[in-house]
Formats: structure tokens, sequence, C-alpha cells
């Protein structure tokens, strides 16, 4: 891309950053408690919207990681996940009755709160349902990744969306709060994900995993991405673009070697599919709140009512970060 | 303490101050005198508190503070003074060991000093000449020497990388003083009062300064240089595991890397991350009871770096993921392993793949790329790894759809059958991979057609089509560029000697080929083919690619009889 086109990203860039600057009036403070924020502090970014029963094992995973503070956005619960959260002491929390959709589904809002709070920080950009892992993340705090990334002047860690589904029916068993997810959702696909180019934006477009295969077998293009970039050292200048997927600016989204050679990266294991699903789905569906008229929702909808089983005989049972390494699911590049 | 002299520990701290004092705790506490050099860029509240936290210690001096920067001169300006400092405040030193505050004794001091004494006059210091390292990054090796290095590599990159390109264009050429041939290693070492006092007090020091001061990473090479002049036993080895990645940067060691550590005898490991709390807790509490007089052994950590390095530079063949996306011609690789492409044998041959299966030992599909769907062996709709059988998600990406099926083959080998009638998009991408086998028996596809039970019209217009289709598909098996084997015959020069072919196929692919064939495939009836073929001649459409079939010949349908196997006798 020549240099008109660096122009164009750049000015792209600022309008998102202008847009986010609006829309943090959207944003009504609930608790703040950044001022505890030390300078070396990672700090995880969400937004939840109803997800109380998810939120005691979430906080406790990332915690467990090494996240010094959480920084939420809540789109209007009423299960009491905002005063959950306002009860803990190390997360912050914002609320907004405002649309999901126009604030291109929630990213203008931690925009917003990255370039606030995220600046000179790690910043881990997940939902509720989506779980780090990362080379060496059984043995190792998530802060010896990111001095590693910082020595290595690494910017943006890349870890792509692993859709994790029970074997059986979705609803079969019941999640309960405070339980790893996993214990439930605990197989995944290993070698269907589809990759291709985004010029415009110099990010890997990922698709595939068992969404693919059993909503989208008829247009899969449509199929959602997998990609995510969620770990970035935050500038107050950059910006997501779309969700996690990527940023700008564009040399954030280069988290891949083009030589032939692995970058370090890791997995998001993907939490969605539980007996929550069907219910959230449906609401969703209603709201309308969701990327391109929610047609993924559609989609779910309908095959939710015949056989909600993603499991087939070449699932692949989570072990460990080492087995999606093994698989070539994420990678421990030069990281040993 | 044996009598012959002491071992002198100079340090040098720069961050994480906590470990640092802990560390120098340990060699102090354990009878070897420390000085200590804490960078200038440590605020003075910072160095304050370190110090007093350290003041209780006799033998442990601070000396003067340098502004270090990596690659510059100020960090060989700061061993110098502490070394310095070392040979004059304790004279009972023998040994000077360069550390730095990232750096953990792995082995009781005891055995370090008793491995010493048993080589006073050894300098170990690793130094080797430009030509000889392999490790060096960025393509400076012996220009470290000739060119100058004003800008910092860090801080100023691009300036850094212009100034070189302009020396190098320019021809710039720097004198090595005399008597002085460039060496270069790793910047930790431990010499002998001899020869470290030796390089300190030098005359011509100030020359040699002077030179080394515009020397990119002098901190590698200044003593490793001067050390030759002097020493008279020089042990070219550090003491200190260092490991290095790709880009020169140290590697650091987790408390997962406990075992490894331990296993590899060294004296001092660089470096530790400051929370390795069990690797702290585990080596400065070493029981020095029972000591070990082991010579260290990197080898398996060697190893595991090495690994490292290599899968970040060339990464696993065949395999594109989120953080591998090779550009077109540096894939190092385009699929993980070998795989077979048949054409046109299943059209010849009934039932061929599950014979082929059976009689190979290998996985062989139908036709992947048919227009339909792609025919995974055994019929399911979805395959190893979770791939779909839909015929629009593999055509919307039939690269990944390929290099995921063997990828996720795991090595096993896998055949697929193919024609002019799938999808022809990756004809060029198997033609220039070394991985694949490619078997064409040309003209095949006019079979299926013959048997149809279609009108001639549109038999005539099908087998045109399909005759054009296979025809580029073979203008593309004749370009230099392609990298498969490639194996083309036709028709009637397959029906000639079909056993031959096969026992070829067999013999490339399958592990239990060597046995003899216990049964063979059937060839289609071909009974009136000839004719078939010259009515489309009649038609107007030409044939060509089926080879010669006279218009009567071929009887009724013919049994392959396998080859007899050969008999060694004795």
């Amino acid at each position: 891309m020549g240099i008109l086109g660096s122009y164009r990203r750049r000015v792209e860039r600022q309008r998102f950053r202008v847009r986010a600057f609006r829309k943090r009036r959207e944003l009504a403070e609930v608790s703040n408690r950044t001022r505890q924020i030390q300078p070396c502090d990672i700090i995880v970014f969400s937004t939840i919207r109803n997800e109380r029963v998810r939120l005691p094992y979430f906080l406790k995973y990332y915690r467990d990681m090494g996240v010094n503070h959480f920084i939420f956005v809540d789109n209007d619960s009423d299960d009491g996940s905002r005063e959950y959260i306002a009860d803990q002491p190390d997360a912050s929390i914002w609320t907004t009755k405002h649309s999901y959709k126009t604030a291109r589904f929630g990213t203008d809002w931690l925009n917003w709160l990255l370039s606030k709070y995220g600046h000179g920080h790690w910043a881990l950009t997940v939902d509720v349902d989506e779980f780090l892992v990362f080379p060496f993340s059984d043995t190792r705090p998530l802060r010896a990744l990111t001095d590693w990334l910082d020595a290595s002047s690494i910017p943006s860690f890349s870890a792509m969306l692993l859709d994790m589904y029970p074997k059986g029916r979705i609803d079969a068993v019941p999640y309960e709060e405070g339980q790893d997810p996993f214990e439930i959702a605990a197989w995944f696909d290993s070698g269907n994900y589809t990759i291709s180019k985004n010029d415009r934006y110099a990010n890997l477009w990922i698709q595939g995993g068992p969404r693919a295969r059993t909503f989208f077998t008829q247009n899969p293009e449509r199929a959602p991405a997998m990609n995510k970039i969620p770990l970035v050292k935050w500038d107050r200048h950059y910006t997501y673009v779309s969700s996690t997927h990527m940023l700008l600016p564009r040399v954030l989204n280069k988290v891949y070697d083009v030589g032939g050679g692995e970058k370090a990266s890791g997995c998001l294991l993907h939490a969605k599919f539980l007996d929550t699903f069907g219910v959230k789905a449906k609401e969703e569906l209603e709201r309308g709140q969701h990327y391109a008229n929610s047609h993924e929702y559609k989609a779910y909808h309908d095959a939710m009512r015949q056989d909600p089983d993603l499991w087939c005989k070449w699932s692949e049972k989570y072990i460990n970060w080492r087995q999606l390494e093994i698989l070539g699911l994420m990678s421990k590049g030069n990281w040993a | 303490m044996s009598g012959a002299g002491t071992v002198g520990v100079v340090m040098l701290v720069h961050e994480a101050l906590d470990r640092a004092a802990q560390v120098a705790r340990h060699w102090a506490t354990n009878g070897c005198p420390v000085v200590v050099h804490v960078d200038l860029q440590v605020g003075q509240e910072g160095f304050n508190r370190f110090r007093t936290g350290l003041s209780d210690l006799p033998n442990l001096v601070f000396s003067d503070r340098h502004r270090c920067e990596w690659g510059a001169w100020s960090l060989v300006q700061a061993s110098q003074t502490a070394a310095d400092m070392m040979l004059r405040t304790y004279p009972d030193v023998r040994h000077v060991y360069l550390a730095s505050g990232s750096c953990l004794p792995l082995r009781p001091v005891q055995e370090l000093v008793d491995y010493l004494d048993e080589r006073p006059r050894t300098d170990f210091i690793e130094s080797t000449t430009t030509q000889d390292v392999p490790w060096t990054t960025g393509g400076l090796n012996a220009e470290r020497f000739t060119l100058r290095f004003p800008f910092s590599w860090k801080r100023h990159r691009r300036l850094f990388d212009r100034f070189v390109r302009l020396q190098r264009r320019v021809g710039y050429k720097r004198k090595v003083p005399d008597g002085l041939i460039p060496h270069l290693g790793s910047q930790w070492w431990c010499l002998t009062r001899q020869t470290l006092s030796a390089i300190l007090e030098d005359p011509k020091r100030n020359t040699y300064e002077s030179y080394f001061k515009w020397v990119w990473i002098p901190d590698e090479s200044y003593y490793q240089t001067l050390v030759r002049l002097y020493s008279t036993n020089i042990e070219s080895r550090s003491l200190t595991l260092a490991k290095f990645d790709y880009q020169g940067k140290p590697h650091t060691f987790y408390n997962d890397h406990l075992q490894l550590l331990r296993r590899s005898d060294c004296f001092v490991a660089r470096k530790i991350w400051p929370n390795a709390d069990r690797l702290y807790q585990a080596f400065l509490n070493v029981d020095a009871g029972d000591l070990k007089h082991t010579e260290p052994n990197p080898g398996k950590i060697d190893r595991v770096f090495s690994k490292a390095v290599e899968r970040r530079t060339l990464g696993r063949a065949g395999l594109y993921m989120q953080s591998r996306y090779p550009v077109e011609g540096r894939e190092n690789g385009l699929t993980a392993s070998g795989y077979s492409v048949l054409q046109g044998f299943d059209e010849l041959l009934l039932d061929f793949a599950p014979w082929l299966e059976k009689n190979a030992g290998v996985k062989v599909h139908g036709h992947l790329f048919a227009p339909d769907r792609a025919e995974f062996s055994g019929g399911g709709q979805i395959y190893s790894g979770g791939v779909s059988d839909s015929a629009l998600v593999r055509d919307y990406n039939p690269k990944s759809f390929l290099t995921n099926l063997i990828w996720n083959a795991r090595g096993e080998h896998q055949c697929f059958q193919y024609g002019p009638n799938d999808t022809q998009a990756l004809n060029w991408f198997m033609a220039k991979d070394p991985n694949a086998h490619i078997y064409i028996i040309t003209g095949a596809w006019v079979v299926p057609l013959f048997h149809s039970n279609l009108n001639f019209s549109e038999i005539r217009k099908e087998a045109a089509r399909l005759q054009r289709i296979e025809s580029a598909q073979l203008n593309v098996l004749r370009s230099p560029y392609v990298k498969a084997r490639v194996q083309t015959m036709n028709m009637s020069e397959f029906v000639e000697s079909p056993m031959e072919v096969l026992q070829t196929i067999l013999d490339a692919i399958g592990p239990r080929s060597m046995h003899a064939l216990s049964e063979v495939p059937k060839l289609v009836d071909l009974t009136g083919f000839g004719k078939f073929l010259q009515n489309l001649k009649n038609q107007g459409m030409h044939p060509y690619l089926m080879g010669d079939f006279p218009t009567d010949v071929l009887g009724t349908q013919k049994t392959l009889k396998p080859r007899k196997p050969y008999l060694v006798r004795k």
C-alpha cells in the first residue's frame, strides 16, 4: 500500500478516535477505581451485557493469570452484573443504555476507555466468554509474556478465537456459576481454519471452526472472523477497528511472519457454546444489535432449533496450550 | 577459602534492583568480594535504597556510576571502573568474574571457587575471530570493527542503519590499531588479576579506547580482543550460561526452566526473569554440603533454545496459521507432507480407491475437488481436523482446504482422485509443490462419457470441455516452475501395461507395497471404445489426449494380472 493508502488509514484512525471521544458521553460511571492502577499494571477491558453467571470465573481466571485491573462497559444489564462488578476491589465499570450497534458493537466505548486508561499499559481486550491461553501459560504468568514482548519490541500479540463446545446437546449440562466452562465445553476443531489477508488493514482474516462447518456451509464468506489481537501495549493513538479483530495503525496487525517463520501467538478459548447460548441467541436476535443485521444469530437460531450438537468424531478434546501448539493453532515463536 | 586467592565479582546492575541485591548478597556472604556498578539511569532514590540494603556487607563496595546504554562504549567503561576498583580494593582477588544484576549462580559459590583454584592461570573468556562467529546478527560482523557507530541502535535505528549504509557506499574503513586482531565473544568473562590488570594498565590503553569507542557493541569485543595480547592461557568459553535469540537478545529463564538449569551444571546463568521466584529460591539456597566437581554441560539448554530460534525463523513446513502466513515463494514447504494426485485411475479401474487404500496402506480419497462435495475417504461429511465436505466451503479457500487436509494428516500420505471435472483452482499450487506426486492418465475422463446415457451431441460438447480443461492443466505441468513429481501417460499407454504403472505408484507411496499384489483391480469394459472415439472424430471433435485406440481391438472385459514377484534364490 502506497502513501495514499497510508494517509487514508491515518484519516480513518483519527475518525475512529473522534468517534470514541464523542461516544464517551454515552458512558456513565458506576464505580471508578482506576486511581489504583500502577504504571506497570496489566488491564483487562471488556464489554458485558447480562453475564452475571460467567463473571466469577472470568475474574478469577484473569486474576490468577496476573491481571491487575478490570475495566468494564456494561450495556444495560438487568441481571445484577453491574452491581457485582461494582463490588469488586480491582474493577471499574461504566454503564450505558445506548445502542451497542451504533457504538460499532462496543468498539467505540472501549476505544475511549483504552485511550484514557490503557495508555502505556498492556491492555487485554476480551469478552467474558474469551479465555486467553498463551505459550507457557500453565507455568508462567501473563507478565512473563508482556515482559518478553516488551524486551522484543513487539507491541501486539495475536490470539485466535477457538470455539469450544460440549459433546452432545449444547444445553445438556447447565453451567454453574464459578465453574470452569471448559469442563463442559471441552472440545474444539483443530484444523479447518481458512486464512486470507485483508490488504486494507494488513491483518489476516481467519474463518473456520464448528460455526463455519455447521452454520455457514452454504455461505462460508459470512462465517465469523476468528482472528483476534487482544493483547496490545496500548498507546492513546491506537484504535480497534472492528471488535478486536484488527487495529490501526496497521503495523499492530502484523502479528504474523511472512518469511516462513512463526511469531509467538496464543488462543482465546471461546466459551460461547454452553446452555446459556440458546437463550442468548434468541435474545440477541430480538435486539438485533449484532454485526451485519445479526445474520450470525439468525443462522444459530435456526440451527439450534434442530440439533444443537457441534461435536463430531474429529473433534479434539482440549488438554493444554502445548496441544494447541502442536496442532499448529498457536506458536511459541522464539519464546522458550 | 584456599590460600591461593579469592574470586571477586564485578556486578553491572541496571534494573530489578531487588534481585540484584539478593544475588550480590549471596556472592558476598559466600566469601566473594563484590564491586557493584549501578547504571546512572537508576534514580538517586533507588540507588540509595539499594545501597543501604547492602550496607551491612563488609566485602561489598560501589563503584563510580556511568550512564550505560546497550551496544555502546559506556558498558565497557562501567566494567573498567568497577574492575579497577576491585583490583585496588581487594588485593587477594585472583579471578574477577563479570556478572550482571540478572545473573544467577546455579551452583554453590564454593564450587566455582574450587574450580578456579584448580585453574589459577586460566582466563575464561569467549574470544573468537569475526570469521568464526555464526551468532552475530544484522550482517555486521567484521564491519563492527571497520565502521563507526555514533548512533544508538536501540533509540535511533534509522539513523544507525543509514549511517552504516552511507559508510559502505563511500567505502569508509577504519584502521584497526597495530597489534590488535579483532575478536568477539560473550561479554561475561572471568579473568585473572594478571590479565585484567595488564589490560587496564596498558600504556596504550588510551589508543585502544579511542578505537573501541566507535566499535559496535564494544562490550563483546574490547576484552575479547585485548585478552589475546596478554593472556597466557585462554579458555575460550564463558562460565556464564547466556543464550541469545535470533535478534541477539538474551533469552530469559523462568521457573519452568528449573530442571533444565539444574542439569546444565553451569556456574552462572543469565538472564533470569526477576519474578522467577522459584529459581531464586532454589539456587540461592543450594546446599553446599555435597560439592560436585562436574564440568558445565549446557548442551540440553542449547538444544531447547536453538529449536526456538528455528521455530521463529523457519517455522513448520506446510503450516498456515495466525502467526505464520508466508508470502508466495517463502513458504519453506508449501504443504506439510507428501500426497498423491491420481487422475484418470478411477475412471479406468473398478473400485480403484478401496483397492489402493488396502494395498498401499494409506488414505485414499475420492474426488476431493468434485463439483458437488469433497469425497473424503470413508464418505463422511466432515474429515480430520473438522474439514467440511461442502464444496462451497472448499472453493471459498481451496488452498486452505488442501493445506489443512495435509497438515491434519500428521504425515500420513494422502491420495486423492482428480480430474478435469473438478475445481481446477489449485493446479499451479500443486504443480509448484515438491510434496505433490501427480499421476495423470490423460483422456481417461472420456470413459464415463463413453458409458453414459447422454445424447451424443451432449457427449461431444462435454468431451470438448473436459479436454480443454485437461489440456490447460497439462500446460501448467509442463512449465519450468513445476516442482511436483509429475508422471503423465495417455490412456492407451496405460491400458497397454496398467500393472507396471500401479506398481510404480505403490512403490512411491505405500509402506506395504513391498509385498506382491494379492489382488488387482479390474479394468472397465472398453468394448467399442475405439469406435466411440471415432464417432467423436466424425462429429468434428478431436479427442487427442487418449492416445491411439484402433476402432475394434480391446475385446471383452480384461482382468489385470499381477506382475510376478522377483525371487531371489540362493
